[in-house]
């Protein structure tokens, strides 16, 4: 099973540190680092990688103690959670590790951030995912479509869920697709807008699916996305606003991020296609009427957006880039429902994809 | 005609300013601007004086301040002295008689200057009680005890002498003065308990029995027995001389010319210099001294500051020294880490000076206020206008983070500290009569700072070497604190047994530990290694999202 790996991978990277101390050696781990400095783009596999670069934990170090227990805290965690076949959320964990070192006023850890550090510590050290390690990021999102699944036993169909949708879990490695009718995917960064079409049942008229999260894209998600494009060969499109975070948005989903360099394989989706909202569409549809002015923050992640190595030589991106800075302004997607409450689900979306007016 | 008869009458106005109306208007240089400072300004001049004596006498001076409420704002002040006594005849004179004394035209190394001190504290007490100033003195076992009562004759600055006579005093010598005198007596920063803390401090010689007017009482015993040397008496180096100064001089010098005038008055004035002066100026060596008008005068300070003289000898100084200052610190100011220094003399304006400076840092001083100040001018603490004096100048001006304590631009540092900053001169330069501040002479102020510089320097390896220790046990406790933790959850993860990890890493630490101390002690260099070893280096990750 799944878990007896974990957990042989959590005893191996524990006896190693003991070995250390049993011949009296510094009890010392090599972590590699996450950060700028360490990242590559892999220009073949058309995605973000982490380098050899790593970082050593001593425990006698003063400015390492606290973070080697932590990682070993968090590792005790894990295995005990392994062993009895139960899964814990990042806040769960952050409360089982947080308490006081007897004899000093210092806590193992004080800030959720400390122990998710330690947790994708952990990851790097043993190989596995934190989903594989049984602990679990909150759900974030929701799916409908023509596409039936089994999880944990159950069967069930994304299209008969009610107004909710199917919120999709943190760990989704067990899920099973038995059935899938649709033709594509639709992953939107607006909740609202994935509202708007689920009313309008989109993916039942268009034989497709429609995901969306609150913010941040989840490794859920975006394992779920992956998972649908390569077991399904399901075409992606991103739907997300015209501004320099909706294209991160889509620069993550596609080419992986620094902080999750190390799991860009089972994340990254080659495939995804920007659908909108493009410069072109602002022309198109007459969007300039609901511009809003671009910040000074907006300048600046927009200058490094047109930086980054993926896009440098992208000339498609890079026009969207210069026009966005021409217009001096972003728009929403929601600025489309000037045109109609449904203009989206009825007009834009469908016109787009025929046309297949995307940015690759 | 009309032109003679106004000067004539401005002439008679011009005589008729009274001792009396000249305290008036002078108080608040005499430092008796208000009740408060009044009782410090009196024990002040009494103690100054009595130390004065017993140290020309060479005694070791055993000095008694006794202060008695007599009833709202009112109060006895006794200072009694076991110093030489004072000659019957002197004894009005010199407690009864506005600007007489000795010291007035001498370059000596003394507390009193101007001769004013004593005979403004009688002149108080009569005008504010009307009260006669009590005086007890006696020369030796062999002679009777005089007894006076006096007044100062507020018109004619003429001792009145209310009683004379001869008493039975067990003391075999020295001299009791007692003034009734309105007053208000409080603890704190400026009060006579703290002066005489201070003057405890700074003349470790002396010991001082003090009996506060709440019937306290307070002994500072000396801490040597050896008397500070005897400062010798210098004449006026020509740099140091002023106009009004000058003049007096030529008015009552003896001798015939001004060539031997020179040679005569001056220090470092020999033949030649002399002949040079004299060029210089423009005037004929044989210029008779107490002809010169106005523009000779001119002239000659004029010819002086041209000619090249060297500087005044400057052992007429007596510090307290180095190790005597640390040793009264010690006494008064209980801390854990003291330092001092003794500059070697330097001159301004022609007349030589000393500056000492010591510390004393930690022990049960406030962490989080501002360090203490304590200055002095020849022993004498200065209690008011710390704003305006050099020392503190000289303290805010020099950086104290090197020192390991905390300071704001242009503020008092920081910390647990006190600080002492001594002027010894035959001419403390003062910011006023009051001799509250000591004045901003450049060449004085350099000579603060670098004493202050010379002790910050000890103080700061004891500050950074007590910071490292305790930065060190901190290091160690915490890998002692986490250890069982470490162990607890490597035994969770690997099933083994959590004391064998736990007494293994033990070992380790304290080798580690040992290591450690071996090494505090050693040089500089080889604790920066160790600082690396155990801090390292370590890349702080960013967050990518």
């Amino acid at each position: 099973m799944a878990s007896e790996k974990a957990i042989d991978k959590l005893k191996g990277f524990a006896k190693h540190v003991v070995d250390l101390v049993m011949n009296k050696k510094p009890p010392v781990f090599q972590v590699p680092i996450r950060a700028l400095s360490n990242v590559q783009f892999d220009k073949k596999k058309n995605t973000l990688e982490l380098g050899n670069k790593t970082s050593e934990r001593n425990f006698f170090n003063v400015a390492h103690a606290k973070k080697f227990l932590q990682t070993l805290e968090v590792g005790a965690v894990s295995k005990e959670l392994l062993e009895l076949g139960k899964h814990a959320s990042l806040r769960d964990v952050f409360y089982q590790v947080k308490r006081t070192i007897p004899g000093t006023n210092t806590n193992i850890v004080d800030e959720q951030t400390e122990s998710d550090k330690a947790i994708e510590d952990l990851e790097l050290l043993t190989e596995c995912s934190r989903e594989q390690l049984h602990i679990n990021a909150n759900k974030m999102g929701s799916v409908a479509g023509n596409v039936q699944i089994e999880d944990q036993g159950d069967i069930i169909d994304w299209n008969k869920l009610g107004s909710g949708g199917w919120s999709i879990p943190s760990n989704v490695e067990d899920i099973k697709f038995k059935k899938v009718t649709a033709k594509f995917v639709i992953y939107m960064e607006k909740a609202a807008v994935w509202e708007r079409l689920h009313e309008d049942r989109f993916w039942d008229k268009n034989k497709c699916i429609i995901m969306s999260s609150q913010g941040q894209t989840t490794r859920g998600i975006r394992r779920l996305l992956q998972r649908l494009s390569e077991e399904h060969k399901l075409p992606i499109y991103i739907l997300a606003d015209f501004d320099p975070w909706g294209f991160y948005i889509y620069s993550v989903l596609k080419y992986g991020s620094i902080n999750l360099a190390h799991m860009s394989e089972s994340m990254t989706l080659n495939n995804a296609k920007f659908l909108g909202i493009t410069a072109n569409d602002i022309e198109k549809y007459g969007l300039k009427k609901h511009f809003i002015k671009l910040k000074d923050v907006d300048l600046t992640r927009l200058k490094q957006l047109s930086e980054y190595e993926w896009f440098a030589g992208h000339k498609k991106w890079q026009q969207e880039f210069k026009m966005m800075k021409q217009f001096g302004a972003k728009a929403e997607i929601q600025a489309l429902s000037a045109r109609g409450i449904s203009f989206i689900s009825e007009k834009y979306l469908p016109e787009k994809i025929k046309e297949e007016s995307w940015i690759d | 005609m009309a032109e003679k008869i106004i000067a004539e009458e401005l002439a008679k106005k011009q005589k008729q300013v009274s001792v009396a109306e000249f305290f008036e208007r002078n108080r608040h240089l005499l430092g008796f601007d208000n009740k408060r400072k009044a009782i410090l300004t009196v024990v002040k001049e009494a103690v100054d004086n009595a130390f004065d004596a017993c140290e020309e006498a060479r005694i070791l001076p055993e000095i008694k301040v006794n202060i008695i409420e007599m009833g709202p704002d009112r109060y006895r002040v006794i200072v009694e002295d076991n110093g030489p006594g004072i000659v019957k005849k002197q004894i009005p004179n010199i407690f009864a008689k506005l600007l007489y004394g000795s010291k007035f035209h001498s370059m000596k190394q003394a507390r009193g200057q101007q001769g004013i001190g004593i005979s403004a504290a009688v002149l108080y007490a009569q005008l504010t009680t009307g009260r006669p100033a009590k005086i007890t003195s006696r020369v030796g076992k062999d002679k009777p005890a005089h007894y006076y009562e006096l007044h100062i004759n507020t018109k004619t600055n003429d001792p009145q002498i209310m009683k004379d006579e001869e008493i039975t005093w067990k003391k075999e010598q020295g001299t009791k003065i007692e003034l009734d005198i309105e007053a208000s007596y409080q603890k704190g920063d400026q009060s006579v308990d703290t002066y005489l803390k201070e003057t405890a401090i700074v003349n470790p010689h002396a010991t001082v029995i003090y009996v506060s007017p709440k019937a306290e009482q307070m002994i500072f015993a000396r801490a040597t027995d050896k008397l500070p040397a005897e400062p010798k008496e210098i004449k006026p180096h020509p740099y140091g001389v002023e106009f009004g100064i000058l003049m007096n001089m030529l008015q009552q010098t003896t001798s015939r010319n001004l060539n031997s005038f020179l040679q005569n008055e001056f220090s470092r004035v020999g033949s030649g210099t002399a002949k040079e002066i004299c060029s210089n100026a423009g005037l004929s060596p044989d210029t008779k001294p107490g002809e010169m008008n106005h523009g000779q005068i001119e002239k000659l300070i004029q010819g002086i500051k041209l000619t090249k003289i060297i500087a005044p000898p400057t052992d007429c100084i007596v510090p307290i020294g180095a190790e005597l200052l640390e040793k009264g610190l010690r006494k008064e100011v209980p801390a854990e880490f003291y330092a001092s220094a003794t500059r070697s003399p330097d001159v301004y304006k022609g007349i030589p000076f000393v500056v000492e400076v010591a510390l004393a840092y930690g022990g049960l001083q406030p962490k989080d206020e501002s360090a203490k100040l304590l200055r002095f001018a020849n022993r004498v603490p200065l209690l008011y206008q710390q704003s305006a004096c050099a020392a503190y100048k000289s303290v805010v001006g020099t950086n104290w983070r090197p020192y390991g304590l905390n300071q704001s631009q242009g503020s008092m540092p920081v910390g647990p500290l006190t600080i002492i900053v001594h002027l010894a001169s035959v001419w403390p330069p003062f910011t006023s009569e009051a001799k509250e501040a000591i004045a901003h002479y450049p060449e004085i102020i350099k000579e603060m700072k670098l004493a202050i510089q010379e002790c910050g320097r000890k103080l700061s390896i004891y500050v950074n070497k007590k910071r490292r220790v305790g930065e060190q046990q901190e290091r160690v406790s915490i890998f002692e604190n986490y250890i069982p933790e470490v162990a607890t959850a490597l035994a969770k993860l690997t099933g083994q047994n959590k004391d064998k990890i736990t007494d293994s890493m033990k070992e380790m630490l304290k080798k580690n530990k040992e290591f450690i101390e071996a090494h505090k002690a050693v040089v500089q260099k080889v604790e920066k290694d160790d600082d690396i070893k155990l801090k390292g280096s370590f890349d702080e990750e960013e967050d990518g999202e």
